[in-house]
């Protein structure tokens, strides 16, 4: 699993424009199919909002039931049970051809017999929308994605960024009401993907429409969403902003999908001043903030590997403060990523900046004090 | 040795075909040309009246072969295709259950089959007995030695060969890809005439060859179910070779036949070459 610090702050500012009547409602959605004389819940009852021009991502793993709830919106499956709603009416049981969303498929799925101007003007055509406005929207369009020039390409001639951006024009060219995109970068390797990540964002911005984005990626949803929710198993764990799902994971599982995390668990010896304090059992204490919690209680903590400070001598303050043994270090360039051993037998992983100041420096064997501020250990949910 | 690889690989087939086909090829087209009689010896003597009777006493019969061939092509599409549609988008699991049951007629003798037929729909065979004595059917209703009869034999001798190309181009279509023509606001007969069809053209067109050209020349189904109205050429040809040991006229026979088809085919692959349709039906 892979960390993500970057680009968490700067998506959280831009908050969506909240219109009176929502872009998308999913209410108790429920998906099952049959499977080996068995019914199997793809989605397990998922209810969610969605705003107007809303950055909107659906993270989990594969087969946490994400693509079948975007294809529920698109209409290319029916919900067992539950009510789809496109702004504000009831689409349930609208065909996907009658709604007014469109999708950007995970392969592309572009016409291969059709060149790059039939592929992005099929949809106007069977709107019957007038030609002279066809040429112009279709033009437009392809300015947009960067292809003028390109009209007369098959889809096999172009590479897979190219046949990307045909695919994201073909559907914004209706103009729909919520573009839906399906793991839409998962074809294209690393560098193509980042900035396609840029330039996903920057359409979405000038065209102004709701897009529901699904991936696997989790520092794809933190870099772009306005909002994520993260699937598993068919429910969503958590809805909220990319920081918060960041910084306050709501269970253990959206706590190891996002980034590393590590997770302590322990038994609260007492609760003062608003702290629920951790006995680990060994030299040190946790802190966790705002927890609910009472004496005597086991609860399970996270907390960021990023958070924590390394230091030879236990540190003065409030803070929490545990102690260890460094087994591995690791150098990562921007960051070294270090291995430290609890006498509970828990491993804590720690990032440290690769700063000018390298006292913190700590080598394998060391036995070392980590500590971090209270509000960055919460109390999750199991 | 590795660039004679490619040729060794079509020796034993080119070799197969030189002697097989070529060879009895230029020795026909000699033959058609003869005069004489199988007793005494045909003798090259450049003479052309066998291609003359081609288009003067058997003109009936070329042209009611291509009627049957176009006939039997239409009605092999027709059928074909909506199975070929179901075996690749609905067969599910047992997609190669169905191909084997549409391939089951070939485990058993065309000839044989043929034959089964005749028992089937002769006059006052189990079929028809039971529903003419209890008067459904009039005494003189017949199929056999019908028209009816040669190209409903002819279609259901052909019709594997006719699905089984269409199925594999409509195997080959990405389904998202007929899903995003919906999702661009096609209906269901719209994302098949500008999708799937377009798409499975190659595959329309191999089977079309693959049976109009066998369908045309064909005499078993004619000799077994027709009657004297429905002789076709393959009936005259066969006739000539091996009734009246007329090899001259048999020869120049096979070889207007053959001409005929081989013009047919290029001006239907010049007036429906799947890129014109293709682009066609971008449109």
């Amino acid at each position: 699993m892979t960390t993500n610090q970057a680009g968490v702050g700067a998506a959280d500012a831009a908050a969506p424009v909240v219109s009176a009547v929502p872009a998308i409602e999913l209410d108790g959605v429920v998906k099952e199919y049959p499977s080996h004389g068995e019914v199997v819940q793809a989605v397990k009852g998922v209810s969610l909002t969605i705003a107007e021009g809303e950055f909107f991502s659906l993270l989990g793993p594969s087969g946490c039931g994400k693509t079948t709830t975007m294809r529920m919106i698109a209409g290319f499956e029916d919900p067992s049970r539950g009510t789809v709603k496109l702004h504000g009416k009831d689409v349930t049981d609208v065909p996907p051809n009658k709604r007014d969303v469109n999708m950007v498929f995970q392969s592309y799925a572009l016409f291969p017999h059709m060149n790059v101007w039939e592929n992005v003007a099929f949809g106007l055509r069977r709107r019957k929308t007038p030609e002279a406005e066809i040429k112009r929207r279709v033009g437009e369009m392809l300015e947009i994605v960067d292809l003028t020039g390109k009209e007369k390409r098959r889809p096999r001639e172009m590479s897979g960024g190219q046949q990307q951006r045909v695919a994201l024009a073909r559907a914004l060219v209706n103009r729909p009401r919520a573009l839906l995109l399906d793991e839409p970068l998962g074809a294209l390797d690393l560098k193509l993907r980042q900035a396609m990540q840029t330039e996903l964002k920057r359409i979405q911005r000038e065209v102004g429409i709701t897009f529901v984005y699904v991936t696997h990626d989790q520092s794809e949803a933190l870099t772009m969403s306005d909002r994520i929710a993260v699937m598993n198993h068919g429910l969503v764990e958590q809805l909220a902003g990319p920081r918060e799902i960041y910084e306050r994971p709501a269970t253990a599982f959206v706590a190891g999908f996002i980034g590393t995390s590590n997770l302590l668990s322990g038994q609260v010896e007492r609760v003062d001043d608003g702290f629920a304090v951790l006995d680990l059992g060994e030299c040190g204490q946790v802190l966790v903030a705002g927890a609910p919690q009472k004496a005597g209680e086991r609860i399970e903590v996270t907390v960021r590997p990023e958070k924590i400070t390394i230091s030879t001598d236990r540190p003065n303050g409030r803070a929490s403060a545990i102690c260890g043994q460094v087994t591995d270090v690791a150098y990562l360039g921007t960051y070294n990523s270090y291995a430290v051993s609890l006498s509970t037998g828990v491993e804590v992983t720690v990032f440290q900046q690769n700063a000018l100041d390298s006292s913190t420096t700590a080598e394998r064997g060391d036995s070392v004090w980590l500590s971090w501020q209270p509000q960055h250990s919460y109390a999750i949910g199991s | 040795m590795r660039r004679l690889t490619p040729y060794l690989l079509i020796l034993p087939g080119g070799l197969w075909l030189l002697v097989f086909l070529i060879v009895p090829l230029v020795y026909m087209a000699s033959v058609s040309t003869m005069e004489g009689d199988v007793v005494n010896g045909f003798a090259q003597t450049f003479n052309f009246a066998g291609y003359l009777d081609a288009f003067g006493a058997y003109q009936t019969q070329f042209l009611r072969s291509a009627v049957y061939g176009l006939a039997g092509t239409a009605i092999a599409i027709a059928l074909a295709y909506p199975m070929a549609y179901w075996i690749a988008f609905k067969g599910g699991s047992r997609k190669s259950t169905y191909l084997l049951l549409v391939l089951l007629p070939f485990f058993v003798s065309f000839v044989l089959r043929t034959v089964s037929w005749k028992f089937l729909l002769a006059d006052d065979g189990i079929l028809f007995e039971p529903l003419k004595s209890i008067g459904v059917l009039p005494e003189d209703f017949r199929v056999l030695q019908t028209t009816v009869a040669v190209v409903g034999g002819l279609v259901y001798n052909y019709l594997p060969f006719m699905v089984l190309p269409i199925y594999v181009a409509l195997e080959r279509v990405d389904y998202r890809v007929v899903e995003a023509a919906y999702d661009l606001y096609a209906s269901r007969v719209g994302a098949f005439t500008r999708i799937v069809l377009p798409l499975s053209l190659p595959g329309l067109f191999a089977g079309v060859l693959m049976t109009f050209v066998p369908m045309t020349a064909d005499y078993v189904n004619a000799a077994i179910l027709g009657g004297p109205d429905n002789t076709m050429i393959g009936n005259i040809i066969q006739q000539q070779y091996l009734v009246n040991n007329d090899y001259p006229v048999g020869a120049a026979l096979s070889f207007t036949l053959m001409a005929v088809m081989l013009i047919g085919i290029f001006a239907y692959a010049k007036a429906l070459g799947t890129q014109n349709v293709l682009e066609a039906a971008a449109r």
